[in-house]
């Protein structure tokens, strides 16, 4: 009862507004803010839960930084006075200290455990539902659902009412209704039950399945049986479109490892086993940039980009004027050609960077998620890879479809006799199409950075997997593999949870090889005359 | 004028020289390491006979490559799993044996059935305790996966490429599966810690001079089965079909069939070499079904010459030969030099070790094909 | 086959409404066509005409999209693929010579050869003393009789034409269909050739693909002319040479 009561100070005074002094906001003026204070670094665990629940209800500013440090474990006292600091290392003066004053030697953390980390959740959240920032607002708001104490309705009522902003409104209105749930009335828990049907957040299920279980009234029983229908059912639906997207970005990784083979196998008909290796020099050559760049992280991929393009177009060039112009026509020598300089490059990467795999830094703008709802959060690393991928094929496209060098390279692929009557350097587009194949290779190295293990088995993994999609497809059309890709990348995600990653790989694998059988051609074959003839 | 159609088949120096040879060695090699006293500077060491039997099935697996890529132009990226699915088959029979000398002494199952607490043995492994049964799976099992394959494969006409990849992916997804534990193949670390085949240790040096006499008669007599197909008609019929299969089929021939038959024939040559390679070196895990081993077969028989079949023979001897003595005396330029062997070895010698002698002797002899590409291509061309 | 004989087949091809589209673009529209046996018919037509599709529809290799194919009346080829049809007796000469290069011509003329072609007889049996006179006589016939053991590969152009010809010999086909066989020979060659198919033709039907007006002329026989995937005019080379509509599409000018 005394964290109600405090509750309720703490509401009352934070509503009161930081305009007024703390000695109006309380009952007892002889025991202020700082007093209380000081005795949080000497009180036992029961104590200090006491005292916590008092300080929430003091409207000094200084409340909510005191409690959220406290939760976060970086409350240090003065071993001697009570003082209170922020942080260790270099302590910053909170309470009892003025800050002329030098930091004292004995530091001691002002220790939690579980009950009173529990109990200060609230307390923080209660004194933030009146912050000036609706955001802050909001997000309190939604800490306190299902987390509230009965008592605690009226208060939130009244916050409610008050309330304008939309957003914190609704948040405000969902974490009553958790409290109703329990009420008296059952009219109330009705009401209560309608208004949460409509979230959509896995918590509020819980709840509702946990009301359930306790519910008597078979009226009450009834709304929420319907509710918990509705809320499964979009939570499903939810789930179903997290898998959709986890496949998809699957699918955009396979489409960045494919895309360059597409080019190369698909656009010239050189079968190049050492493409997994031009993604792999792409993702040392981000891991180099970032040694290079170490105060810029933030930066590095972006820089990343461009050099992981030219490093592996370039290594792409010189395996084509080296070895691979010599093959043309012997589809099979080619591919054991390539297969050698696979095997070289890998080499060489274990030789040069050891063995072990290496770790590239992801920036802070790829970490984190993107909550949509509580039931669906998108992660940023494997929306901005569908991003991006995407924005790679639309490029590529646009640069064969749109620019002269475009145009020579399908004109050389398609009848390169022609082509070279008509003035067309072939040896020289047969290299620059074989470099831009490997230089988006190299760029799929960036982002797969971002995603696996970079290591010298790093292309390995990925060369089968180009291949079927490519294959799957259609050789020869860019559209095709992209389709290729982003439905095997889907299937895969769907399958998994069904039959286990291994299996799923497997079951893949044989279904693209009875595909090949059924349609060797692809999904989509080119008509008419064919590289591979 | 090569009227008389059916050559025999010792016919031509170089079998003669080859089958001799083996011959030669597997009578020398046993005598020098059971006969000849330890001391003596004459005597063979055990690990020297068990490394060669290895050789020597390593050189049936490109024998039987050989048959497919060689003479019918199917470049099998996935030949590693005949192998394994052969050793396999001999290392369940060589788990059976062990009985209750494994380390949980059951008598029944194997040990690593044990461990993952399995109650019984699955429906699989029956049978494998039956030494006759095990062979007769070495080579069905191989066979019959590849009759499923290529049935698929040749009847809906995927070529060249395309099949070379999917045969590649097959090795991958096989790989895949044997990795598992639930499959029953002891999963990660396969099959090991055999004790004896046939009532005889495999730790004797009789057992192991026996073994070696084996792979090289298995060897031997792989090479005059492969030779007999390829002198025959069906050998030309092959030939045709490499170099220009649609007009293989407008004469009427069911180029599908002639596949299916060396591909299922050349897998099960694959199968026994495997089976004959596990007791030598003690294990089978699903590392052998791994794209690189199978691939690293094709480099064997390119350098040793495609198309002759004693090519491939030498190429693996050459090849494997060289890898024991790169890995031990310089184990990181193994990998270099391996791939430099793929890229010379197209670039410049584009009929092998063996094409090379031939060249220089300069011999007219007709019957080894000599495969250029760009004449089959024109020829396919002309056939659509 | 052997009933078909029974009810003496008034044709040994017939094709009626044959239609091939590829996307859309169609090769042949509701081509009709009859051969009868022992015919020698020449098939003329401008670049595009149709008639390697037409080649492809009777051998297997392409199906019609709509129509009938029948050989001997009874035989509905578009139920059989290329090897069933070579085997039921239609052999074809390829445009471009293709010979296999690394066999020799004796073992290029064996493949050819007619008789069981399984997976087992061609691995145990051999071919008897008389099908080898046979074949023998064949290479005589062809001028090829010197060059049995060179391979494939290192004949001249006219050669391997020739070497094609007495594979189909070999091959001994009720039906030849024959494209362009005076592609790359002397006029020498080329007079030779026709009196070599107008030959065989009487015992076995032959149906020849040809630009080659001095050619067609020295056949002597029926003309088809194809326009568009479709049957322009028939009959006599004079014939079609004075239809109008001929002269406007092909014979030009």
């Amino acid at each position: 009862m005394k964290l109600l009561f405090a509750l309720l100070l703490a509401l009352m005074a934070v509503g009161a507004g930081a305009a007024e002094s703390p000695d109006t906001a309380t009952d007892e003026p002889a025991a202020t803010f700082e007093a209380v204070a000081l005795g949080l670094g000497s009180a036992s665990f029961r104590e200090k839960t006491a005292l916590v629940e008092r300080l929430a209800g003091f409207a000094d500013p200084r409340v909510p930084v005191l409690l959220e440090t406290l939760l976060a474990g970086d409350l240090y006292a003065d071993a001697t006075t009570g003082a209170l600091y922020i942080g260790k290392a270099d302590p910053a003066p909170l309470v009892g200290a003025t800050e002329a004053s030098a930091p004292p030697d004995k530091l001691r953390k002002v220790i939690t455990n579980n009950s009173l980390r529990s109990a200060l959740r609230p307390l923080i959240a209660a004194t933030r539902l009146r912050d000036p920032d609706p955001e802050v607002r909001a997000r309190a708001a939604r800490t306190l659902i299902g987390e509230v104490p009965l008592a605690l309705t009226p208060t939130l009522e009244q916050v409610t009412a008050t309330e304008q902003h939309s957003e914190v409104r609704q948040a405000l209105r969902t974490a009553l209704a958790s409290v109703q749930l329990a009420d008296a009335d059952p009219g109330v828990r009705i009401a209560a039950v309608r208004e949460l049907a409509d979230n959509s957040d896995k918590q509020i299920l819980t709840l509702l399945e946990q009301r359930a279980r306790q519910e008597q009234e078979a009226d009450v029983s009834a709304a929420l049986a319907e509710a918990i229908a509705a809320l499964q059912a979009r939570e499903k639906w939810f789930a179903f479109f997290g898998d959709l997207f986890f496949g998809l970005s699957l699918g955009s990784v396979l489409l960045l490892a494919a895309v360059g083979l597409a080019i190369t196998f698909g656009v010239m008909g050189v079968i190049n086993m050492a493409h997994g290796e031009m993604i792999m020099l792409g993702a040392y050559t981000t891991y180099v940039v970032q040694l290079l760049m170490p105060e810029h992280i933030e930066l590095s991929l972006l820089v990343a980009v461009p050099a992981a393009f030219l490093v592996s177009g370039l290594v792409g060039i010189a395996i084509e004027r080296g070895v691979i112009r010599f093959l043309y026509g012997r589809p099979l020598e080619t591919l054991l050609a390539t297969f050698g300089i696979s095997l070289v490059l890998q080499q060489l990467v274990r030789t040069i960077f050891s063995p072990l795999n290496k770790s590239v830094i992801t920036p802070d703008w790829l970490s984190g998620s993107w909550q949509i709802n509580g039931m669906l959060s998108l992660t940023y690393n494997r929306l901005y890879i569908i991003l991006f991928a995407l924005a790679v094929l639309v490029t590529l496209v646009g640069l064969l479809r749109k620019t002269p060098i475009g145009l020579q390279m399908r004109a050389v692929t398609q009848n390169r006799a022609m082509a070279s009557s008509m003035g067309i350097r072939t040896g020289r587009v047969d290299a620059l199409t074989f470099g831009l194949g490997s230089g988006v290779a190299g760029i799929a190295g960036v982002a797969l950075s971002q995603l696996t293990n970079v290591g010298p088995n790093l292309g390995q993994s990925y060369i089968i997997d180009s291949f079927l999609v490519v294959v799957f497809g259609g050789v020869g059309n860019l559209f095709g593999t992209f389709v290729a890709a982003m439905s095997l990348g889907v299937v895969t995600k769907f399958a998994e949870p069904l039959v286990g990653a291994v299996l799923a790989k497997i079951l893949i694998l044989v279904f693209v090889i009875l595909f090949i059988q059924w349609r060797p051609r692809g999904l989509f074959a080119l008509k008419g005359r064919f590289v591979e003839d | 004028m090569a009227i008389s159609s059916q050559p025999k088949l010792l016919s031509d120096a170089a079998s003669r020289w080859l089958v001799g040879t083996i011959a030669l060695v597997l009578v020398v090699v046993p005598v020098l390491n059971l006969l000849v006293p330890a001391d003596s500077a004459l005597h063979l060491s055990s690990y020297w006979v068990s490394l060669l039997g290895k050789y020597l099935c390593l050189a049936l697996l490109a024998l039987a490559l050989d048959l497919v890529w060689g003479y019918a132009g199917i470049l099998s990226l996935g030949h590693g799993a005949f192998f394994a699915l052969g050793g396999y088959a001999m290392g369940m029979y060589l788990m059976r044996q062990i009985g209750e000398r494994g380390v949980y002494g059951n008598p029944v199952l194997p040990d690593f059935m044990v461990f993952l607490d399995w109650q019984e043995l699955p429906w699989y492994w029956y049978g494998f305790d039956d030494f006759l049964f095990a062979a007769l799976m070495v080579v069905l099992v191989p066979g019959a996966l590849a009759f499923a394959f290529g049935w698929f494969a040749f009847r809906s006409r995927v070529t060249g490429v395309y099949l070379s990849i999917i045969t590649q992916a097959l090795t991958f997804a096989l790989m895949l599966a044997f990795f598992r534990n639930d499959m029953g193949f002891g999963g990660n670390n396969g099959l090991t810690d055999f004790k004896d085949i046939l009532g005889f240790s495999l730790a004797a040096e009789g057992t192991k001079s026996a073994l070696f006499v084996a792979s090289g008669v298995a060897l031997i007599g792989g090479y005059l089965l492969c030779r007999r197909v390829v002198t025959s008609r069906l050998g030309r019929v092959l030939v045709a079909v490499r170099e220009a299969e649609s007009r293989t089929r407008f004469l009427g021939y069911r180029v599908e069939h002639y596949k299916l038959f060396v591909f299922v024939l050349s897998a099960m040559l694959a199968g026994i070499a495997g089976a004959l390679y596990v007791p030598q070196v003690g294990i089978i895990n699903p590392g052998e079904f791994a794209p690189l081993v199978s691939i690293e077969i094709v480099v064997w028989v390119a350098v040793g010459g495609r198309g002759y079949l004693y090519g491939a023979i030498v190429g693996a001897l050459l090849v494997n030969y060289g890898k024991t003595w790169f890995t031990g005396a310089f184990p990181e330029i193994w990998l270099f030099l391996l791939g430099g062997l793929f890229v010379v070895s197209t670039l410049f010698l584009p009929r092998g070790v063996v094409g090379l002698l031939q060249r220089r002797r300069s011999s007219h002899q007709p019957s080894p094909p000599s495969p250029s590409p760009q004449a089959a291509a024109q020829a396919e061309e002309g056939a659509r | 086959m052997i009933e078909a004989r029974h009810h003496l087949p008034t044709n040994i091809l017939y094709l009626d409404g044959v239609t091939v589209s590829f996307d859309g673009f169609k090769a042949l529209r509701e081509l009709s066509l009859a051969i009868a046996p022992g015919e020698l018919r020449a098939i003329i037509g401008p670049n595009g005409a149709g008639k390697t599709t037409f080649m492809d529809v009777v051998t297997g290799k392409v199906r019609p999209t709509e129509g009938e194919v029948f050989f001997h009346d009874t035989v509905d080829l578009t139920r059989h693929d290329e090897a069933e049809i070579a085997r039921l007796g239609i052999g074809r000469k390829f445009q471009k010579p293709t010979v296999i290069d690394s066999l020799t011509v004796w073992e290029n003329l064996e493949l050819a050869c007619a008789g069981e072609r399984g997976v087992f007889t061609t691995l145990m049996h051999p071919r008897s003393a008389g099908e080898r006179e046979r074949m023998a006589e064949i290479l005589e016939r062809v001028g090829l009789a010197e060059a049995a053991g060179r391979p494939g590969g290192a004949l001249s152009h006219g050669q391997k034409q020739w070497l094609e010809i007495g594979m189909l010999l070999a091959q001994s086909p009720e039906l030849l269909l024959i494209d362009e066989p005076a592609a790359g020979m002397t006029d020498h060659e080329t007079e030779l050739t026709a009196q070599l198919l107008r030959e065989i033709s009487g015992e076995r039907s032959v149906v020849v693909v040809e630009h080659d007006m001095v050619f067609v002329k020295a056949l002597d026989c029926r003309v088809t002319v194809l326009h568009e995937g479709h049957t322009l005019a028939e009959g006599t080379l004079e014939h079609v040479q004075a239809d109008e509509r001929v002269i406007e599409v092909y014979l030009g000018r």
